[in-house]
């Protein structure tokens, strides 16, 4: 396979005035975070008796999952379909994907009340609940995000193991075990790979299901017995938005040429996925006729309104127009309104439909949830930084005529 | 991604789908099934009859280890002015409304866990620490909570609540029809305590005859409905009024079991594990399709 680009590692200074604003907020979030396992949910969050759920549910886990989908989907595009000129974009997109998982874990763990029982679900098992589907599937997967990762492990440190003091006696005997892991995962991958799909889809569309049980107290333009074909929909069709706003930030950020050939064809897709989407959605409406509540104002109308048209109708547009495909702040505007919308979608579902008995008041997040949630997603993107710096995630032009081979073996 | 060849694509393919299926069948599909107790018991709530004395109240905490103080103390009609829910503290509650027909003597209503034949908190928990008893009752098991509060997500009637100020072992709270008493052969703390026998504790299918029985000797008494008999699914917790039970605060729920549709989906998605493992069928064959194309495009193997 000839690739006229090759993934290297970023060449440039961590810290600039952008970073350190950002690892402002990731310290202020896990002050906040430090509060909460010291003193339980009650001393940050807004949660109530009425309200068990808030955005550490709605935003970081529910969108979190659903924001991370730009790993199965690429991956399915280029490994399953074998679309090769998109393999420049699997890389971004499986470390997009295993750290918004972790952080969803992360997420979890914060969010319940016993996080050291979070455990639990592996040997006590429920069927019946949608939340357990979820928990397994998200533990599986994220497992086999790390194994996906592993060859970008290996091919960083085959030939370069340099171990620090006395333990550069292990170099040649750590190098060998990866060339050995490296042979095995190489056969293997396949199965991975494919299993990565095969969950991505069931806890995105599980992930639909959990606000099913929730009956009457969940608003009708949400509530739905399609949820989780819905959830699954709209997390392929913000997979590649995904893939596309982060290539070009990080193009932005590191001050390389965007791969706009490749996003460009990429785009393609989106458009018909969402409208896809839009199709499902309306339909649903109509044969539940809930579309009588957009008669009424109210919270719930207003919010459903500005997912539908700012989240899908206006990208969907945006994505069929050829002039906006071919322009890098069209894509970016685009996916960026399609990644919006999502996210809306999840904070609609989770907590503005909710809508318990007995309370006058509603939810609204805290300072210290709202700081916890911006905290992670600054770090993500800290983390996100660093690993393309460490290893080889971002594809570069290849400079010189003569491709390396496969791993530049020095001093073995 | 590299060379893999198709003998060993094939090979793996097999042992891959066994390996999704991790979570074995027998469980998920176990508990689909009802396994009701004909005889399983309940309570039958009289609200024309209740005195709003909140002896029960007093009850039920000494009973559950919660600090009680005086039962004098009860007495004190203050409390009426609020509406009150079952929390931490208190796993059940007497509110009191007005009673057109008699202003004298208003509705009082004991409000604590319905104890649902289908429960949505047994269905939702993720590590199944719910479950109903074959007395009707439905507890909760410390041990094997993870404090994920989907319970509260899923309960129609937003009893279960959950200790929101402490960081290490916070419990979900909730009446458990005083399980650990009715194994000894007692009653329920409060229906033991009631002066007025507005509360009756019996066989579920025993309760539904006697409320029948009261409504038709007493038409003008009770509005002609049964509270929690078919309420989602039957509960058993059941009651009778003189007002309209959603001028009482009770949810207006249709009769489906809460957790119905989020169950049959659960089990459509995962039914045996075909749909999932033909979908892993479904994407290994495009990648071998698709890799084959693409190794005779390249001229390779």
């Amino acid at each position: 396979m000839e690739h006229e680009f090759q993934p290297e590692q970023i060449k440039h200074k961590f810290f600039t005035p952008w970073v350190i604003v950002i690892a402002l907020i990731a310290v202020a979030g896990m002050g906040f975070l430090a509060v909460r396992y010291l003193f339980g949910l009650g001393a940050v969050t807004n949660l109530t008796q009425f309200f068990p759920w808030g955005i550490w549910i709605g935003l970081d886990v529910a969108a979190g999952v659903a924001l991370a989908a730009g790993g199965f989907t690429t991956a399915a595009l280029g490994h399953i379909w074998h679309r090769d000129k998109y393999e420049v974009l699997v890389r971004p997109a499986l470390l997009t994907a295993l750290l918004g998982y972790t952080f969803v874990a992360l997420g979890v763990v914060t969010d319940i009340g016993r996080w050291y029982y979070v455990w639990h679900p592996l040997i006590m098992w429920n069927g019946n609940s949608a939340l357990f589907e979820v928990g397994i599937c998200v533990m599986v997967y994220l497992s086999v995000l790390y194994i996906e990762f592993l060859p970008i492990v290996t091919e960083r440190f085959i030939g370069r193991v340099n171990l620090p003091g006395f333990l550069s006696a292990f170099n040649k005997v750590l190098d060998s075990l990866l060339r050995i892991l490296d042979r095995t995962l190489n056969k293997f991958m396949f199965v991975f790979i494919i299993a990565g799909v095969v969950l991505s889809c069931l806890h995105q569309s599980s992930l639909g299901t959990l606000m099913i049980i929730a009956g009457e107290k969940m608003h009708p333009l949400w509530q739905t017995p399609v949820l989780p074909l819905l959830f699954l929909l709209s997390a392929f069709s913000v997979g590649f938005p995904m893939v596309i706003m982060e290539s070009l930030s990080a193009s932005k950020s590191f001050g390389l040429k965007p791969e706009k050939d490749v996003l460009t064809s990429l785009s393609r897709f989106v458009g018909p996925i969402l409208g896809i989407y839009l199709a499902a959605k309306i339909g649903d409406m109509f044969i539940r006729e809930s579309f009588v509540y957009l008669t009424e104002l109210n919270l719930a109308s207003i919010m459903f309104t500005i997912e539908m048209v700012f989240g899908v109708i206006i990208p969907l547009r945006m994505f069929l127009s050829s002039s906006v495909r071919q322009s890098t702040t069209g894509l970016y505007i685009a996916s960026m309104l399609v990644i919006f919308g999502v996210v809306l979608n999840r904070f609609n579902n989770f907590i503005i439909a909710y809508n318990p008995p007995y309370t006058e008041t509603s939810y609204f997040p805290s300072i210290g949830e709202i700081s916890v949630t911006l905290g992670f997603v600054a770090l993500e993107i800290l983390i996100y930084r660093a690993f393309v710096m460490i290893f080889p995630i971002i594809s570069l032009p290849v400079k010189s005529a003569l491709r390396k081979t496969k791993y530049a073996i020095k001093g073995v | 991604m590299g060379e893999l060849n198709r003998r060993n694509f094939l090979k793996t393919l097999g042992v891959a789908g066994a390996a999704v299926s991790g979570i074995p069948t027998n469980k998920l599909l176990a508990q689909s099934k009802s396994d009701l107790s004909e005889d399983r018991m309940g309570v039958l709530v009289d609200t024309t009859v209740c005195i709003g004395c909140r002896r029960c109240e007093w009850a039920c905490k000494s009973a559950h280890g919660i600090s009680a103080g005086n039962l004098e103390d009860y007495s004190d009609e203050s409390v009426f002015e609020n509406m009150r829910r079952p929390g931490n503290e208190s796993y059940t509650v007497v509110n009191r409304y007005e009673n057109p027909a008699d202003s004298r003597s208003p509705l009082n209503v004991k409000v604590q866990c319905m104890h649902c034949d289908h429960p949505a908190c047994v269905s939702a928990c993720i590590v199944g620490a719910f479950s109903k008893q074959e007395n009707g009752a439905v507890i909760w098991d410390t041990d094997m909570c993870i404090g994920c509060r989907y319970c509260m997500v899923a309960c129609p009637f937003q009893v279960p609540t959950f200790d929101y100020h402490k960081a290490i072992q916070p419990d979900i709270h909730k009446c458990d029809f005083c399980f650990e008493r009715t194994k000894e052969g007692l009653l329920p703390a409060c229906v033991e305590i009631c002066p007025v026998e507005a509360i009756t504790y019996g066989r579920r299918r025993n309760l539904i005859e006697v409320a029948e029985k009261r409504m038709e000797l007493y038409p003008d008494r009770y509005v002609d409905k049964i509270y929690g008999f078919t309420e989602v699914g039957g509960t058993s917790w059941m009651y009778l009024s003189s007002r309209n039970f959603e001028e009482l605060h009770f949810p207006k729920l249709g009769d489906k079991p809460a957790p119905g549709v989020s169950e049959s989906i659960q089990h459509g998605i995962f039914a045996y594990f075909v749909p999932p493992i033909a979908l892993y069928a479904l994407l290994g064959g495009i990648m071998w399709i698709s890799k084959n194309k693409d190794n005779k495009v390249e001229g390779k193997e």
